[in-house]
Parts: C-alpha cells; sequence; structure tokens
C-alpha cells in the first residue's frame, strides 16, 4: 500500500524521492490522479505557502517544495490530461526585453508550476512580440513579465502594448513582478496584477483565473 | 594593504561612492546593456562618473566591474573577456581617483543559483578567484563583494577574493520578509554578520535593496553582531514610473537626513547604490560634518 500520509510531508520538506515514490506506488494502485492532487498536494503547497508568510520558510525552502510537487504532477498530469482535466491555468512567462536575469522568473514559474498551472516558459530577453505570439498559440490565459533592471521595466509596459494592438490584451491576465517592480508601477503600466515574491505570485493568479 | 584600511577608519565615517549604472544610462547606457563592457568601449565616460563621486567626496569609489565575472559574461557571450574588463575598469577607476580616494574593486552575484545547480560551487569560486585577481593585479585598494542575495554564495565569493591579501568587504541585500530585514535566501543581518566574518571579510555590510531609512535597523543588528566595521549603500528609495521613464525618488535630503541615525547605529562606510547620483554623496557629506 501507498502510505499518502508521506506525501504531503515530502512536498512540505522538499523531498522530491519520496514524493514521485509515493505518488508512484499510490497510481501503481490505482489511486484517483485527481484526488491525489486536491487531497493531499494542493494541501501541502497551501502550508508551504503559509510558512513562507509566518518567515518560517525562504526561498529555499519554496523552491524545493515546488520541486517536489513538480516531480509528482509530471507523473500524475498526462492522467489528468487524458481525462480532459484543465490545468488551473494557462501561463505564458518571460523576462522582458532587454533583461537578462531569470532567478525571480525561474523562482516564480516553479511555484506556478507547482501550483498546478501549465507554465510556458519563454526565458530571457523576450521581445514582446514573443510574448504576443505564445499567447496565440498556446491559448494561454495568464502572462508573467519579470524584469529586475529599472531599465528594462518599460519593456514590461511595450509588451502590455503589444498584447493590447494584437488584441488578444482581454483574453489574459498580466502579472509583473522583479526587484525594483512595486504595486504602483503595475497600475501604472496598466497590469492586473503585482506579486512581491513567489508564494504571492501563485495566490494572485488564482485569484485573477477566479474572476 | 591593511594599513590603507586602518588609516581611513581613523574617519568616524568614511564616504563611498553612489550608483555607477543609473549615471552612466544618463550618458547613454542602453536598457539591458551591461555597463561594465563600457570599460573598454566607452572609459572615458566611466571616468567621468567616478570622478564626479571623487569630486563629490567619496574617500572611496568602486570599479565599474559589478557583473564582470565569466558566469555572469557567457549570458552575453562574453566569458573570455573577464580579466580585460576586470583590468580595464580597474585602470578607469585608478584613473579616476588618483591619490584623492581609494579604489575597491565591485564584484557582483554570478546571477545563478548554487541550491537548484544552476552554478557549481567550483564554478562559482573559479569565476570570482579570476576576477579577484585580474582587479588586484591593478593595484587597487580593497575588494567589495556586493549585491548578494545567497549567504552561500557571498561565502564562497569572499573566502575567494581573501586569496588576493587585500581587505574585502562581503555585503548583502536585505529586501526579503514582512520587515525587509532578511536577504531573499532567508538569513538575517545576524547570520550575515557572522558568517561573513567566519568567512574572513574585513568588512560587512549591506547595499541595494530598499531605502536608506530601512538600512538604520540592519546597520544595527549587523554591528552588534561582529566586530568588523559596518558598511552600508541604500538605493535612493524605489523607482516610480514618472512619464515613461524609471525614476529613483529617494531625494538627497533624504539621505541627508537619515545619515546621523546611520552613524549612530554604526555604520564605518557609507555611500549610495541604485539611484544615487553625487548628490547623495555631497548630502551625506554634509550631514556628517554637521554632525561632528
Amino acid at each position: 500500500m501507498a502510505d499518502l500520509s508521506k506525501l504531503p510531508d515530502a512536498i512540505l520538506t522538499g523531498d522530491s524521492k519520496t514524493a514521485v515514490a509515493v505518488t508512484k506506488a499510490a497510481l501503481a494502485e490505482n489511486a484517483d490522479p485527481m484526488e491525489l492532487v486536491t487531497k493531499y498536494m494542493v494541501p501541502a503547497m497551501d502550508e508551504v505557502g503559509r510558512r513562507f508568510e509566518c518567515e518560517e520558510y525562504f526561498v529555499p525552502e519554496l523552491l524545493l517544495a515546488a520541486r517536489a510537487m513538480k516531480g509528482s504532477l509530471d507523473l500524475i498530469r498526462p492522467l489528468l490530461a487524458e481525462r480532459g482535466a484543465e490545468p488551473a491555468g494557462r501561463v505564458v512567462i518571460g523576462t522582458v526585453k532587454g533583461d537578462l536575469h531569470d532567478i525571480g522568473k525561474n523562482l516564480v514559474a516553479s511555484m506556478l508550476e507547482g501550483g498546478g498551472f501549465e507554465v510556458i516558459d519563454l526565458g530571457t530577453d523576450v521581445a514582446p512580440e514573443k510574448f504576443v505570439q505564445a499567447v496565440k498559440d498556446r491559448n494561454a490565459n495568464i502572462v508573467c513579465l519579470s524584469a529586475l533592471l529599472t531599465v528594462t521595466m518599460p519593456s514590461m509596459k511595450t509588451t502590455i502594448e503589444a498584447l493590447r494592438t494584437a488584441g488578444v490584451r482581454d483574453q489574459v491576465k498580466v502579472m509583473v513582478g522583479g526587484a525594483p517592480v512595486t504595486q504602483q508601477y503595475a497600475s501604472d503600466i496598466g497590469a492586473d496584477g503585482y506579486g512581491d515574491n513567489a508564494n504571492e505570485a501563485v495566490r494572485l493568479a488564482r485569484a485573477l483565473v477566479a474572476r | 594593504m591593511k594599513l590603507l584600511l586602518e588609516q581611513l577608519l581613523v574617519e568616524r565615517v568614511t564616504l563611498t561612492d553612489g550608483a555607477l549604472g543609473t549615471e552612466l544610462q544618463k550618458r547613454g547606457l542602453a536598457a539591458g546593456e551591461p555597463g561594465d563592457l563600457w570599460n573598454l568601449a566607452h572609459p572615458e565616460r566611466v571616468e567621468e562618473v567616478t570622478r564626479s563621486y571623487v569630486e563629490a567626496g567619496s574617500r572611496i569609489v568602486l570599479t565599474n566591474t559589478f557583473r564582470s565575472n565569466r558566469v555572469t559574461l557567457a549570458r552575453y557571450g562574453l566569458a573570455e573577456k573577464a580579466v580585460d574588463l576586470n583590468r580595464a575598469g580597474a585602470a578607469v577607476a585608478m584613473r579616476a581617483a588618483g591619490d584623492r580616494a581609494c579604489v575597491f574593486g565591485s564584484i557582483g552575484p554570478t546571477g545563478k543559483l548554487l541550491i537548484t545547480g544552476e552554478v557549481t560551487p567550483e564554478e562559482v569560486v573559479g569565476a570570482f578567484v579570476e576576477q579577484a585577481r585580474a582587479l588586484a593585479e591593478a593595484g587597487l585598494h580593497g575588494i567589495v563583494i556586493e549585491t548578494m542575495g545567497d549567504l552561500e554564495e557571498a561565502r564562497l565569493a569572499v573566502a575567494a577574493t581573501r586569496r588576493t591579501g587585500l581587505p574585502v568587504a562581503g555585503c548583502m541585500v536585505f529586501d526579503s520578509g514582512k520587515n525587509k530585514d532578511r536577504t531573499l535566501m532567508g538569513a538575517t543581518p545576524e547570520q550575515v554578520a557572522e558568517a561573513l566574518s567566519e568567512a574572513g571579510a574585513d568588512i560587512v555590510g549591506a547595499n541595494c535593496g530598499q531605502g536608506i531609512a530601512g538600512y538604520v535597523a540592519i546597520c544595527r543588528r549587523l554591528c552588534a553582531a561582529t566586530d568588523r566595521p559596518v558598511w552600508i549603500k541604500p538605493n535612493a528609495g524605489l523607482p516610480q514610473l514618472i512619464e515613461g521613464r524609471t525614476v529613483y525618488a529617494g531625494s538627497p535630503e533624504e539621505f541627508a537626513r537619515c545619515a546621523p541615525e546611520l552613524a549612530q547605529a554604526g555604520a564605518r562606510f557609507l555611500g549610495g547604490c541604485c539611484g544615487t547620483n553625487p548628490d547623495h554623496i555631497r548630502a551625506l557629506r554634509q550631514a556628517l560634518a554637521q554632525n561632528r
């Protein structure tokens, strides 16, 4: 018997090996993949988020938990797709044009994946046209823009304008983040939301797709 | 060279410099273009910025080599330029400083995470040893490891650059947690001060990430946790969008207002990071002189 009680603990402690092993065993015993996600994994990630907010957890713990979560999800996702289950949302993410920094972007991408979103990572120095194309091609409903440099922040605005010009702005919610970015800046450039950290980004993405 | 550090420490607070990146942008550096490349492409403009800090009263100026380690440069396909860029950066800063200021070599993070295995400790150490050696060979007075978000990378950098025999300052960014008193990876000022002192830093400190007001408490905590002198370089507040341009709104007046508090909190080296300019350094100098 798969010991499912170990799954949330494995995610909480970032123990990828155990998370994957328990998931494998459970699936071999025909456990309901959806139930694995909703009953064991999502609550564990919620707890990770809570600990982050209380400053018990920081980036390293978030990263490890998201990795463990992803290890399990990679096994479960094909089964969910067979049943026609949709991901929580489809996210196109990238660091904006002119900016090559990716630590923050990668963090948010792994946390969103851990949160059940399908994530299409376009990498760094992404031109506005590439965001537009990816939104069209992958039928995304969220666009996440990252920038570390104050000089590249204006590329966020250009990208939002490109989405508008291409007629896909209403199809997506735009989230922005990065060290110099603020809520005020997000509002100024017409983004739908701003997250101060990777955990907040997941909460924000959930709230935006629920609207 | 240790002698020099001791000489500087005779002053109660030694003024360092302000931002290079934002000042180079004013002189035409394109968005996303690494400013370090200007050490070779436009050394006269880099020299002009550094000289403006010397004239404003900076006793220590930093080289324009923040990103000149081979791991970071590899993103631009320029890893093999690491030594040249550092040598050029050192030469520019030494020319600007003349005999009026000391020059410390600036070393920033690799931009890759050790914890996810994107980069190995060996690669990090190799890159910093190479950079520090190139800077030291140019005859600089010290090295500053700055804007670090990961204490492990900062420790590796301090240990690697110590091999040059130059005084080394280890500085991290405090911008995380509810009170903005943690590093990206969650380290407290106490943990940073202890770990970097143990790694052999001659100076420990904090830079970037937030405006000057938030650094008073951090400075106090750093000082309480180490016997090393403390180095503080805050940003000019947080950037705002004004008429389509990104502007740092923290004024020189705000710097002047907080300077005495920082001095009282124990800061021995004081300057500015992103968004600060020679006016911020002048404001610090005046405020500290009045406070004496």
